[in-house]
């Protein structure tokens, strides 16, 4: 079985939800001709058509506007939005037009659209070119929120994103483009809501998404090496999260850390962190502790950049915090 | 809608107006006094307290929606405003669900979720009333694109005012019409008012002018006249379906009324009263032999019909918010 980049993998994800489905249709900036910025639609209009796969002019409201006049008039439309801080000039479109319309007409139509979009640090972009801002969407009723971690996770969840009937953006990480790994056969499938203990432990549960993940798994093993035994969750959907095995994993462990590049004030970790002190509050032995990125815009410069991103020494000095 | 019709074929037979074209005006005409009255009563029944929220009466621009909507299908899709009434009703959406929506019921069109300003009938191609100004410009060039590839000939329209020519989805939308040959007819209903401000003060540019720079063809009508206003889309819509590309039609009209219901309008100094587009619609048909009586029949009619949509409402219950919360998400596969 032959390697594949994650960017790979989403590539065939949507070739294959295209050649499945008459009715998906890909839209957005640079996609087509270009092969869109990060190469993920590479060869995708060529094989399918300029009517399936749509460069689209600069124009970020008027495309997550028409996505939803297509998924109102029978398609499928899975847009691109090329960074996720480009969202913000659709935010009319995502948030009091998708999110609301199938609520909002009494449920006489499903709005099923796919918002992909790329956040986070770790290639110097600067401040417009990196932010995470998942939890903005979380919080609005009527959208699902997705963050793959794996190759995996990154086909299923775009399979199972794409024929859900309900908008869902769809984060990948642009510093996982490059991960290589094998795509498994069969080709495997997952369901949104869904999270997966990826690494058990007894001691602690570290939860996290995306990127994160890799240095939530990265921390477990170091870890190790001081006598604790981590259990990483890898959240996959964000929106709606899977509270029943983070509270099962919290009643074996005692202890939590909720891990995410974003902004931690206000941020995916404190929605998790303040149910778990809730429903969870029996089970815990400690503070529960979050990881996320420090209250600034992200930085550009390489030093800057690299000692703003939250990573494995912060989970770390988190797990020690959660023993209080 | 089916009202006037049979009023409309005895009128056309009774007098000198027997020829097929001053029948269908006969039609529109009873639409227009449909959705006069309609409104009438919804601003009843807001004065009341029967029907809660906001709301925007579209009085004075009736000849729009009936004009417009009548060289459109059912399968034509279009998206609306804050000020939807009368589109809703002139695209198919029956007055009973009206209502309903309207006074929060549970078998209102959107379920009592929606209201004056979000009212929707998908089965009848009306796409929403949308609280956003210039938001459902993009949904109907998304559905005009969706209607373009599924190559069956039908179109969308995007109706909005002029107070959302300054929104900036709106130049985005017509820029990727026409780049993209896509079937959409953009309504403009030009009251002349922005909310509360005279466009006047807002818009330093002519759709006019817009339109030729984005190289769509433009027809700028009297919108407080049915016959013009029917002609021109009739023309446009027909365009459409022949090429596919983009139309602008701009109605210059009236707000008779405030931006909502109870505006004190201090904005807003008293001039002459407006013209009433039923009143011109009445005269045309009149001069053109339509008998006095029948056209009074026309309007008792609408009242009746409005009259027994409101106490079928009435009688209608309210939805429980356990009924609202099953639908925040839809369930089951994508289609």
């Amino acid at each position: 079985m032959s390697e594949l980049r994650f960017a790979h993998v989403i590539n065939r994800a949507l070739d294959d939800a295209l050649a499945r489905d008459p009715a998906v249709v890909l839209m957005g900036e640079d996609i087509g001709r270009a092969g869109g910025s990060f190469a993920v639609t590479r060869g995708l209009m060529e094989k399918h058509g300029r009517s399936r796969v749509i460069d689209m002019p600069i124009s970020e409201n008027a495309i997550a506007g028409m996505a939803v006049g297509l998924a109102l008039s029978g398609y499928k439309p899975v847009v691109e939005i090329m960074f996720m801080d480009f969202i913000a000039l659709a935010m009319d479109a995502v948030v009091n037009q998708a999110a609301k319309l199938h609520f909002m007409f009494g449920g006489q139509s499903a709005v099923p659209l796919v918002i992909r979009t790329q956040h986070g640090g770790g290639l110097n972009a600067g401040p417009q070119h990196s932010q995470c801002l998942e939890a903005w969407f979380a919080h609005v009723p009527g959208l699902k929120v997705v963050c793959p971690a794996t190759l995996e996770d990154a086909y299923a969840l775009m399979q199972a994103s794409i024929d859900d009937p309900n908008p869902v953006l769809f984060i990948e990480h642009k510093a996982l483009y490059a991960m290589k790994g094998v795509l498994p056969s069969p080709l495997p499938t997952a369901r949104l809501g869904e999270a997966k203990i990826i690494r058990s432990g007894s001691d602690l549960t570290i939860v996290a998404y995306g990127s994160m993940v890799h240095k939530a798994l990265a921390a477990a093993r170091a870890l190790e090496n001081e006598g604790v035994s981590a259990e990483v969750i890898d959240l996959r959907t964000i929106q709606p999260w899977d509270e029943t095995i983070v509270l099962e994993s919290l009643s074996r462990t005692h202890r939590l850390v909720v891990a995410h590049e974003a902004v931690e004030a206000f941020g995916v970790g404190a929605e998790i962190a303040a149910r778990m002190a809730h429903v969870g509050f029996d089970e815990l032995d400690g503070p529960i502790v979050r990881v996320g990125g420090a209250f600034m815009p992200v930085p550009f410069g390489r030093g800057l950049e690299a000692a703003y991103l939250p990573g494995e020494a912060q989970i770390i000095k988190a797990a020690r915090a959660s023993y209080g | 809608m089916s009202l006037g019709e049979p009023e409309a074929t005895a009128l056309a037979q009774s007098g000198k107006v027997a020829n097929s074209r001053m029948t269908k005006l006969a039609e529109l005409f009873g639409r227009m006094l449909l959705i006069r009255e309609a409104e009438r009563m919804v601003g009843v029944l807001f004065a009341d307290g029967e029907i809660p929220g906001f709301i925007h009466l579209s009085d004075g621009q009736e000849a729009i929606s009936v004009g417009v909507m009548a060289s459109m299908t059912e399968r034509d899709t279009i998206s609306s405003t804050h000020r939807g009434h009368g589109h809703a009703l002139a695209k198919g959406l029956s007055l009973e669900r009206f209502y309903k929506e309207l006074m929060g019921k549970a078998d209102g069109a959107c379920k009592g979720r929606g209201g004056s300003m979000h009212v929707a009938d998908l089965s009848v191609g009306m796409l929403g009333a949308n609280g956003i100004v210039g938001g459902g410009v993009a949904i109907a060039v998304g559905s005009g694109l969706a209607q373009k590839l599924k190559g069956e000939g039908t179109i969308a329209a995007s109706f909005f005012g002029d107070g959302a020519l300054a929104e900036g989805v709106f130049h985005e939308s017509l820029n990727i019409a026409s780049l993209m040959q896509i079937p959409v007819l953009f309504v403009c209903e030009n009251n002349g008012w922005s909310e509360f401000s005279p466009t006047s003060t807002q818009i330093i540019f002519s759709l006019k002018d817009l339109a030729a720079a984005h190289k769509i063809d433009y027809l700028g009508v009297d919108g407080s006249d049915l016959e013009e206003v029917s002609e021109a889309a009739a023309e446009l819509v027909g365009a459409i379906r022949c090429d596919s590309r983009p139309r602008v039609l701009e109605c210059f009209t009236v707000r008779a009324r405030g931006h909502y219901e109870g505006d004190p309008q201090r904005y807003r100094s008293s001039g002459a009263a407006p013209v009433d587009p039923l009143v011109t619609a009445r005269a045309m048909l009149e001069t053109s032999g339509a008998s006095v009586r029948a056209l009074d029949q026309l309007a008792e009619r609408a009242r009746v019909e409005v009259a027994a949509a409101i106490e079928t409402a009435r009688r209608s219950v309210e939805p429980t918010l356990q009924s609202a919360a099953e639908e925040v998400y839809a369930r089951g596969p994508a289609r």
